[in-house]
């Protein structure tokens, strides 16, 4: 993992699959994020120093100490079919420690099951995206890590301290501004998109979002 | 005469391409990796085919292996092969070899040996036609940069 000398956003990929590493790798470098894969949820935890014993850890949900044996990661995004611990697994055992529980994690998988999708999604991930994976959804986090990011609205580098629980409630239209303008950034070859920061069932929501303009179900069976 | 040759080229290859996507081999999920590839990745596309490739003859020499058995019945573990195939296909955009193994996977699922060896000479001859052609369009592309007097590392 490389430390970079301004702050960027860390994501943590964790995928099974040698191509869908490198694809997503490549989707979230050219997002401009700092990018961490791993071929298990095993290996994901290790990476995020969680230990069995830790488990019982009583501080407070916010408090990720900078020492070398821990990580800042402001996204995990795990693959959810994987031998061993899946993906779904892996979210549960996330949202179980007090340590990492903030940190946003969103399900890949190549099937569209809408059980699985809702179960992920109340189980606490933020988004479920279809495989394969695209530049307009990776465009689709960047809410997502801000959120848990504590900064003058106005600077996009500060360090990543958290130094309370809470977000800093900003009103809706400056969050959108923002996004607007990192978009701008990132979108230079796709055309500008707007998301709103409800439209978290994406699967389930085909046809309705705005967004969807390719269709999905390649020959996939749709389970209703 | 460089400049005309490296133009024909480039035309070959997007004949190439769209012939491809006529006939159904690849799908966007290829233009979107294409879309990948710039200056600061810009062999993405040829590495993550290669990759592919590796994977794929993995899985089809165990695909096979499986099917010849004399006492074969692990269908369970033909599906966890099948499903790392159709997942690697689809996302580099491999659309008529992620359809046979759709295919393959169903016939796994009605424990149809028979169907099973069908779908896998299906699947050996749909990868096949695809790595050449892919293969055919890296080649084209490679002579085109030449053409062009570009110098990049030569891909195997």
């Amino acid at each position: 993992m490389g430390m970079s000398m301004e702050s960027q956003f860390h994501v943590l990929a964790v995928d099974d699959s040698i191509i869908d590493r490198k694809l997503i790798e490549r989707l979230l470098k050219t997002s401009s994020y700092q990018v961490t894969t791993v071929d298990s949820g095993t290996k994901a935890l290790e990476f995020l120093g969680l230990h069995e014993d830790d488990q019982s850890n009583t501080e407070t949900p916010s408090v990720s100490p900078n020492n070398h044996q821990e990580v800042d990661v402001n996204l995990i995004i795990t693959d959810y079919c994987m031998p061993g611990m899946t993906g779904y697994d892996l979210l549960r055992k996330i949202k179980e420690s007090s340590s990492l529980r903030d940190i946003p994690v969103v399900i890949m998988s190549s099937e569209n099951v809408p059980s699985r999708i809702s179960r992920c999604l109340e189980e606490g991930a933020e988004e479920f995206f279809l495989k394969p994976v695209r530049l307009s959804d990776v465009n689709r986090l960047r809410p997502h890590m801000m959120k848990t990011k504590l900064k003058d609205p106005k600077q996009d580098n500060e360090e990543n301290k958290e130094e309370s629980g809470k977000p800093v409630s900003r009103s809706l239209e400056e969050k959108e501004e923002q996004q607007q303008q990192h978009q701008q950034q990132q979108l230079h070859r796709l055309p500008q998109q707007q998301h709103s920061n409800s439209n978290k069932r994406k699967a389930l929501e085909e046809g309705l979002s705005p967004d969807r303009t390719r269709p999905r179900y390649n020959g996939l069976t749709t389970v209703v | 005469m460089l400049g005309l040759g490296a133009d024909r080229l480039w035309a070959d290859m997007n004949r190439l391409l769209a012939l491809l996507f006529h006939q159904g081999v690849l799908d966007e999920q290829f233009v979107q990796l294409q879309q990948l590839q710039d200056e600061s990745s810009p062999n993405f596309v040829c590495e993550v085919v290669t990759i592919y490739f590796h994977e794929s003859e993995k899985l089809l020499k165990n695909l096979r292996g499986l099917l010849m058995e004399r006492e074969f019945s692990d269908y369970k573990k033909m599906g966890i092969h099948l499903n790392q195939f159709m997942g690697s296909s689809s996302s580099i955009g491999a659309k008529r070899v992620r359809n046979v193994c759709v295919a393959f996977r169903a016939a796994s699922e009605q424990n149809n040996r028979a169907g099973c060896l069908r779908a896998l000479e299906l699947l050996e001859h749909e990868y096949c036609y695809l790595k050449n052609k892919l293969h055919e369009l890296f080649h084209i592309e490679q002579q085109r940069l030449l053409a062009a007097g570009v110098r990049y590392p030569m891909q195997n």
